[in-house]
C-alpha cells in the first residue's frame, strides 16, 4: 500500500482555520485586551511606564456629567439613526417590490451610499447642509436663522443623523428587498383574495414575514450607530458646537488622541464595548420574542 | 350563488399570448373542470376570473357584473391555491379568520364562524397550530376553511390536489365534491389529472395550447372527443391513434395486413383521403393470431393493475394498447390478433384535428374535410 502523509482532522482543521485566527487575535483580541489592561492603568502620555490604578478610570469617567451626556448624545444618534434608517429603506423597498420595473438599477444605485468612506460622506453633507450655501439656504432666505448646524446644537445633531442615515438606507434597502421577494407570490394573492387592500396586506402579511430582517437590520444599525459614526462627526461637527454632537466614540478619539489620556480613552471604550453588548443581548432577549422565524 | 360569462377572453405577456379569446358560460351552482396539460392557459384563465391576472382582450361577467376592472376583494370569489398559500405567522384558526377578520366582522361572530367552518373541514383540533406544524392534508383543509368561510359566489380551484400523495388526494377529492353538494356554490376546478376532472365535474372543459378544445359532461368528452387532442388526452391509457388512409370501398387502410372497414354508409368525401382512426383500449380485443377480421400484433409488454392489464401490442413500429379485464394468457413476443368493432372507431381529420362523425352514425354533426 503506498504510503501516505496523515495529519489528524483536529490538526488539519486547526491549520485551515489559523490564518483567520490569527488576523482576528491581531486586529481584535490584542487590541481589546490591550485597552482593557490600560483602562485599569494611568499610562503616561509620552510613555515610559504605567501605574495600576484599578478602578480609578472608570470612578471618574462615570462621576464625568460631561461623559454622561456623551452617552445620552450616543443614544439618541442611535435610535434616530436607526429608525430613519430602516424607516426610508423599508418603505423604499415596499413600492420597489410592487413596482418593480428598473428593480435591477435601483438596487445597484441603491449600495453605493454603503461604498462611500464615513469622511467623504461627512463632507459631502457637511456642503449639502451648510447653512449659507447649501439646499438648506433657501429656508434661511425665509427664515433667517432657522437652520445652522455650526452654532445650534439640534441642528447639527440632526445634520450627522442625516447624513448616516442616508448611507444606511442603501445598506437595509438591499436586506427588505430581498427579504420581500422572498416571501412567496401567492401568500400576497391570497390575501388579496381574502379581501385585503395593498396597505393591509403590508400591514397583515409582508411585515410579520420580515420581522427576521427586521430584527437583524435592528441589531447590525444600533450597533454601527455606536461605533461607525466618528467619521462623519470628525468632518462635519467635530463634536460640537459646544459638544452637541460629542458621542461616545468621538469623545474615544478626542480624549485619547487630542487630551493624550490614553487611559481614560481606554476605559471609555471598554465602556462603549460593554453597552453595545448590552444593548444586543436586551434586543435578543426582548425583540426576539416577537419575530416570526419560518 | 353566481354564474360566470367567459367571452372572447385573451391574455398575452408582452407579445406572447397564452390564452388566444376563450369562449365559456358556466351556470349557477355548476362544478366546472378545467383540464389541459402544464402551459395550456388553465390557470392563466382561472386567475383571471380571480382578478390576479389583468385580462388582455375580452369580458368577463360574474352574476351579471363586468369585472374585468375589478379588484380581486371585488369580485366575491374564493380562491384555493395549489401550494395552499397560508399565512405561516397566523395560526388556523386566524388563517380561517383572515377574510372575515379583513372585512370588519365582530371578534365573537368571527370566532363562531370558524369554528364553524372548521368543524366542516375537521380541523377543530388544530385551530391553534400554525401551518408548519400541520401535515399537507391538514394544510390542504385550512385552505379550503379560508375559502369556504366568507360563503363566496364562486370557488376557485387552482390544482389544490396535485401536492397530495396519491390516497389523500382521492380522499380530499370525495371531500371537494360532498362540499360542492352542501354548500352549491360555482366552482371552477384547474387540473391536470384527467381521473379528478372525470370524477369532480359536471362539466369538463378540456384546454390545449390557449383554447378549448372541448366542452361536455364527463361522458360526452370521454365517449365523443371533438378533436385528436381529447382523444389522445383524456383516457387511460389513452386512446390508440393510427394514420391512414379510406378506399374506395370505405375500409380505412394502416398497412397491408390493417384494415378495418367503416361503419354505416360510404361517405364519399372521405375516399381517398389520409385520416386519423382513433380506437380505446377498452373497446379493442385480444384475439388468437389469425383469427379472421383481426389485425394482426406483437405482444410489447404487460401493464398489471391489479383489477385488470393493459397490454401494449405493436403494429410493426405503433404500439397499441388493448385493456382485459380478465388474466392475460399471452406473454411478451407472442404474435396475437387485435379485434377492433367497426362501431367503436373514432375518426379525426389529419388537418385540423377535428372529429368526423360518419354520416350514418351522427349526420348532423358531420364535418367536411
Amino acid at each position: 500500500m503506498e504510503k501516505r502523509a496523515t495529519f489528524s482532522s483536529t490538526t488539519i482543521g486547526l491549520l485551515f482555520a489559523l490564518p483567520m485566527l490569527v488576523l482576528i487575535f491581531v486586529f481584535f483580541y490584542w487590541p481589546s485586551g490591550q485597552a482593557l489592561y490600560w483602562a485599569f492603568t494611568l499610562e503616561q502620555p509620552w510613555g515610559g511606564g504605567n501605574t495600576w490604578v484599578g478602578l480609578q478610570n472608570f470612578r471618574q469617567l462615570l462621576s464625568d456629567p460631561y461623559y454622561w451626556g456623551a452617552i445620552s448624545r450616543s443614544m439618541v444618534f442611535g435610535l434616530g439613526s436607526t429608525s430613519i434608517a430602516m424607516g426610508v429603506a423599508l418603505l423604499l423597498a415596499l413600492f420597489t417590490d410592487r413596482e418593480m420595473r428598473g428593480h435591477k438599477a435601483y438596487r445597484s444605485v441603491f449600495i453605493w451610499p454603503y461604498a462611500i468612506a464615513a469622511p467623504a460622506l461627512g463632507l459631502a453633507f457637511r456642503f449639502i447642509l451648510a447653512p449659507e450655501a447649501g439646499f438648506l439656504s433657501l429656508i434661511n432666505q425665509i427664515w433667517p436663522g432657522l437652520w445652522n448646524p455650526a452654532l445650534d446644537g439640534t441642528d447639527a445633531m440632526i445634520a450627522v443623523i442625516i447624513a448616516f442615515s442616508w448611507k444606511y438606507v442603501g445598506y437595509n434597502f438591499i436586506f427588505f428587498l430581498s427579504a420581500l421577494q422572498s416571501i412567496p407570490r401567492s401568500l400576497i394573492e391570497a390575501a388579496a383574495m381574502d379581501g385585503s387592500g395593498p396597505m393591509r396586506r403590508m400591514w397583515d402579511i409582508q411585515l410579520p414575514l420580515l420581522t427576521p430582517t427586521l430584527f437583524f437590520l435592528l441589531v447590525i444599525n444600533i450597533t454601527e450607530s455606536f461605533q461607525d459614526s466618528f467619521g462623519i462627526v470628525d468632518i462635519m461637527t467635530q463634536g460640537g458646537p459646544a459638544r452637541a454632537t460629542e458621542l461616545m466614540v468621538y469623545k474615544i478619539y478626542f480624549d485619547g488622541f487630542k487630551g493624550l489620556d490614553y487611559s481614560g480613552a481606554a476605559a471609555q471604550s471598554i465602556i462603549l464595548m460593554g453597552l453595545v453588548v448590552l444593548l444586543t443581548i436586551v434586543q435578543f432577549r426582548f425583540v426576539e420574542r416577537r419575530v416570526h422565524y419560518k | 350563488m353566481s354564474s360566470i360569462a367567459i367571452k372572447g377572453v385573451k391574455k398575452a405577456y408582452a407579445k406572447n399570448a397564452v390564452v388566444h379569446g376563450v369562449d365559456l358560460e358556466i351556470a349557477t351552482g355548476e362544478f366546472i373542470v378545467i383540464l389541459g396539460p402544464s402551459g395550456c392557459g388553465k390557470s392563466t384563465l382561472l386567475r383571471m376570473i380571480a382578478g390576479l391576472e389583468e385580462i388582455s382582450g375580452g369580458e368577463i361577467w360574474i352574476d351579471g357584473k363586468l369585472v374585468n376592472k375589478l379588484e380581486p376583494r371585488e369580485r366575491g370569489c374564493a380562491m384555493v391555491f395549489q401550494n395552499y398559500a397560508l399565512y405561516p405567522h397566523m395560526t388556523v384558526a386566524e388563517n380561517i379568520g383572515y377574510a372575515l377578520k379583513v372585512a370588519g366582522v365582530p371578534k365573537a361572530e368571527r370566532m363562531q364562524r370558524v369554528a364553524a367552518t372548521a368543524k366542516v373541514v375537521g380541523l377543530e383540533a388544530f385551530l391553534d397550530r400554525r401551518p408548519a406544524a400541520l401535515s399537507g392534508g391538514q394544510r390542504q383543509r385550512v385552505a379550503m376553511g379560508r375559502a369556504i368561510v366568507r360563503e363566496p359566489k364562486v370557488f376557485l380551484f387552482d390544482e389544490p390536489l396535485s401536492n397530495l400523495d396519491a390516497k389523500l388526494r382521492v380522499a380530499m377529492r370525495a371531500e371537494i365534491r360532498r362540499l360542492h353538494r352542501r354548500l352549491g356554490a360555482t366552482s371552477v376546478f384547474v387540473t391536470h389529472d384527467q381521473t379528478e376532472a372525470m370524477t369532480l365535474g359536471d362539466r369538463l372543459v378540456v384546454m390545449n395550447g390557449g383554447r378549448i378544445e372541448q366542452v361536455g359532461t364527463p361522458a360526452e368528452v370521454y365517449n365523443r372527443p371533438a378533436t385528436r387532442f381529447v382523444a389522445n388526452f383524456v383516457g387511460s391509457p389513452s386512446m390508440n391513434l393510427m394514420e391512414g388512409a379510406i378506399d374506395r370501398h370505405g375500409v380505412f387502410v394502416y398497412d397491408e395486413q390493417r384494415r378495418i372497414p367503416l361503419p354505416g354508409a360510404l361517405d364519399a368525401r372521405l375516399v381517398g383521403h389520409k385520416i386519423v382512426l382513433g380506437v380505446r383500449a377498452e373497446a379493442a380485443k385480444l384475439v388468437e393470431a389469425g383469427t379472421p377480421g383481426s389485425l394482426p400484433a406483437t405482444v410489447d409488454f404487460i401493464e398489471e393493475l391489479g383489477a385488470g392489464r393493459v397490454v401494449h401490442t405493436d403494429f410493426d413500429g405503433l404500439s397499441f394498447a388493448v385493456a382485459l379485464s380478465d388474466a392475460a394468457t399471452f406473454e411478451t413476443g407472442d404474435p396475437v390478433g387485435v379485434m377492433i368493432d367497426p362501431a367503436d372507431i373514432h375518426l379525426f381529420s389529419i388537418e385540423s384535428g377535428l372529429r368526423i362523425d360518419l354520416p350514418a352514425s351522427q349526420p348532423a354533426h358531420a364535418t367536411s374535410l
